[in-house]
């Protein structure tokens, strides 16, 4: 779930914000050097297409775990959250708690079970099994369409990043960014983008951490920051996630509780963290079942630590730089020349000296490019066997498919290349984006639950209630679009603003097909059970873990995470 | 994971982390001896590229001993 308000606003920065020294430079470049190594050495063990395209099904739960995070942790994401902390405080981070550990949760201990025991290749494949041709056309089409679109926007977006901060040529940033993410995926497929992710990972943590702490220092600790804030920013309510969201009008995201939880912490959040291939595909490559549901816990519990280097430097923003010196994108003049948007890169410029602010570029760099890898190695699986296979090539070799992978990845590349220079041309494409990913993941979801766990739901079904919520998602879209007091009927409040409407409607959308689902079903013949073996809870024989001590059961670790999570809820109530 | 003769991604990690440090704490160690005349950050005093530099050394060095190709799982 990435936001695209950053870039809009960079387009307005006239010169660039940081300077380089050699050290940083030799940083960054060694981080290239890195990546290409990796995807070069690892090309001698990508062989068959289970080593392309799922990385060998060999992946411990920790490798897993963190690249399904850092698949989702893009420099959109966190250069977008920091500005959304400066601009809404802490209420940002309920993206990254409601908005993800429930749904992650929920992954790991009911879904995975069947998406690993089916022993499918994709989502989408998933769904064939389950709902048969239809479906998996339909959600192959829109997926791989969408992560397309998403891996152009995000190049794009890091271009323009790179221009803004560092005073980089684009079309250099995206074609060295690009090559470099070809090679490395193409070389050694999701092997490759893995263990890329993982390296990402962990500079982009190494990058970030050391803002936040000299944030701290400098405001004081977390008693002072919040006390600064109050002074800055006195009747404002900045540092406090659940008290201001009993009404659209009292906090400054015009959103509601019923949005956050059902809207943002049932239809996205599940939709995203459950049915988005890009994320499942790193938790499907596990070798085992048990490293495969704990692979989505060991990522919540990261990704509960998160904000402390994506929101916080938001917050350290609102506390020690001046009051009003970063404005609204389109207040941006030249009396305030600085934008929401560029709180990050601002906060690392104030703290991290020759060295350091490479290393937290590099951070920056490294996070565009897993989420670029991460859409591409998705793109060319489904790609390969949800469209070429099922259509236009049904018996080949594995060697075929493999090679067939490796040319979807170039493909994909240079689609996505196009897509940034379209993007280039016609900015307005960015405002769609966001609502079109959204057409498709939350009805998405319920199509998966209710495949999952309901015997009598049937092909026909799924196809429609799919179908249904789809329609019915850009139907609303399309409705608010011609008619903004329609927002009253799809937000229930003519107060709702952008967030409110999104989660909203993806949550009509979520119902409209759960319920179409259900209809049609209920009218149409199901499948036998014995189709259903390995597919759907009552038909499939789960692997027990009673065997295994307790601190070596997904469901502790998850009930331990859980319990984190509500503390947190708590503790900033 | 684990094939024969594959070298473990956290060997490559710590690698990388430790000749990170030694770029970073080297630059910080620069600035401690010549500090610049007007620093153009905050908390320069700090030394942070010192420490989160000597940090990365001491990770990247454990990584990079523990997951040597050739010492097995």
């Amino acid at each position: 779930m990435q936001t695209f308000t950053l870039p809009l606003a960079l387009l307005q920065a006239g010169s660039s914000l940081l300077s380089l020294s050699s050290v940083d430079l030799a940083i960054i470049a060694l981080y290239f050097v890195a990546v290409l190594g990796i995807g070069f050495y690892l090309k001698k063990y990508t062989k068959t297409g289970e080593d392309f395209f799922l990385a060998g099904r060999e992946m411990t739960a920790w490798v897993a775990g963190l690249s399904f995070l850092a698949a989702n942790l893009g420099s959109l994401e966190l250069m977008g959250w920091a500005a959304s902390a400066y601009q809404y405080g802490i209420l940002a981070a309920h993206w990254y708690w409601i908005g993800a550990i429930p749904a992650m949760l929920f992954l790991a201990i009911v879904m995975i079970p069947f998406y690993y025991i089916s022993k499918t290749h994709s989502v989408p494949g998933y769904l064939k099994l389950r709902f048969g041709e239809p479906a998996r056309a339909l959600s192959a089409v829109s997926f791989g369409f969408m992560t397309v679109l998403m891996s152009g926007i995000n190049m794009f977006s890091m271009a323009l990043v790179l221009k803004a901060i560092l005073g980089w040529d684009m079309a250099v940033s995206i074609w060295v960014s690009s090559i470099t993410v070809a090679l490395y995926v193409g070389l050694g497929g999701l092997l490759s983008a893995i263990f890329n992710e993982v390296l990402q990972f962990v500079l982009i943590w190494l990058g970030a951490l050391l803002v936040s702490i000299i944030g701290l220092i400098e405001a004081g600790g977390w008693n002072g920051m919040v006390n600064r804030i109050h002074a800055n920013y006195p009747g404002q309510d900045f540092t406090h996630l659940w008290r201001s969201l009993g009404n659209f009008t009292d906090n400054p995201m015009g959103i509601h509780w019923v949005g956050i939880v059902f809207g943002l912490g049932v239809a996205i959040s599940m939709g995203y963290w459950t049915t988005d291939f890009l994320v499942v595909q790193r938790v499907i490559s596990a070798k085992d079942l048990r490293s495969a549901k704990m692979a989505p816990v060991i990522g919540a519990a990261f990704k509960m630590c998160v904000p402390f280097i994506v929101i916080l430097p938001g917050l350290l923003g609102l506390a020690v730089l001046p009051k009003g010196w970063l404005v609204a994108e389109n207040a941006v003049s030249a009396a305030h020349p600085h934008s929401y948007n560029e709180v990050l890169p601002i906060m690392l410029a104030r703290y991290c000296g020759p060295g350091l602010l490479g290393l937290g570029v590099t951070a920056l760099i490294a996070g565009f490019m897993s989420g670029m890898a991460g859409n591409v190695s998705a793109f060319a699986t489904v790609w390969t066997y949800d469209i070429y296979r099922a259509v236009f090539r049904k018996q080949a070799s594995d060697e075929h498919y493999v090679s067939v992978g490796r040319w979807c990845t170039i493909l994909g590349v240079l689609a996505s290349i196009g897509t940034a220079y379209l993007v280039m041309q016609f900015k307005s494409i960015m405002d769609y984006v966001q609502a079109l990913f959204s057409f498709f993941i939350a009805p998405l979801f319920a199509t998966v639950l209710l495949g999952m766990l309901w015997k009598r739901a049937s092909s026909a079904g799924g196809f429609w209630g799919l179908l249904a919520g789809t329609a019915s998602s850009i139907g609303l879209w399309a409705w608010v679009k011609a008619d903004h007091s329609a927002l009253r009927y799809v937000a229930l409040s003519p107060a709702a603003k952008d967030m409110a409407e999104n989660m909203f409607r993806a949550l009509w959308s979520c119902i409209i097909c759960a319920g179409v689902t259900v209809i049609v079903s209920l009218a149409t013949k199901p499948k036998p059970e014995r189709e259903l073996v390995g597919l759907v809870y009552g038909c499939t024989d789960v692997p027990g873990e009673g065997h295994l001590p307790v601190y070596q059961r997904p469901l502790f670790w998850a009930g331990i995470v859980a319990a984190v999570f509500v503390a947190i809820q708590i503790i900033f109530w | 994971m684990h094939r024969p003769g594959m070298i473990s991604i956290w060997f490559f990690i710590g690698a990388l982390l430790l000749v990170y440090g030694i770029l970073i704490c080297g630059a910080g160690i620069y600035d401690l001896v010549s500090p610049p005349e007007h620093p153009t950050i905050e908390l320069a005093g700090l030394h942070a590229g010192v420490w989160w530099g000597a940090l990365l050394i001491v990770l990247g060095a454990i990584y990079t001993i523990k997951f040597a190709p050739g010492k097995g799982k």
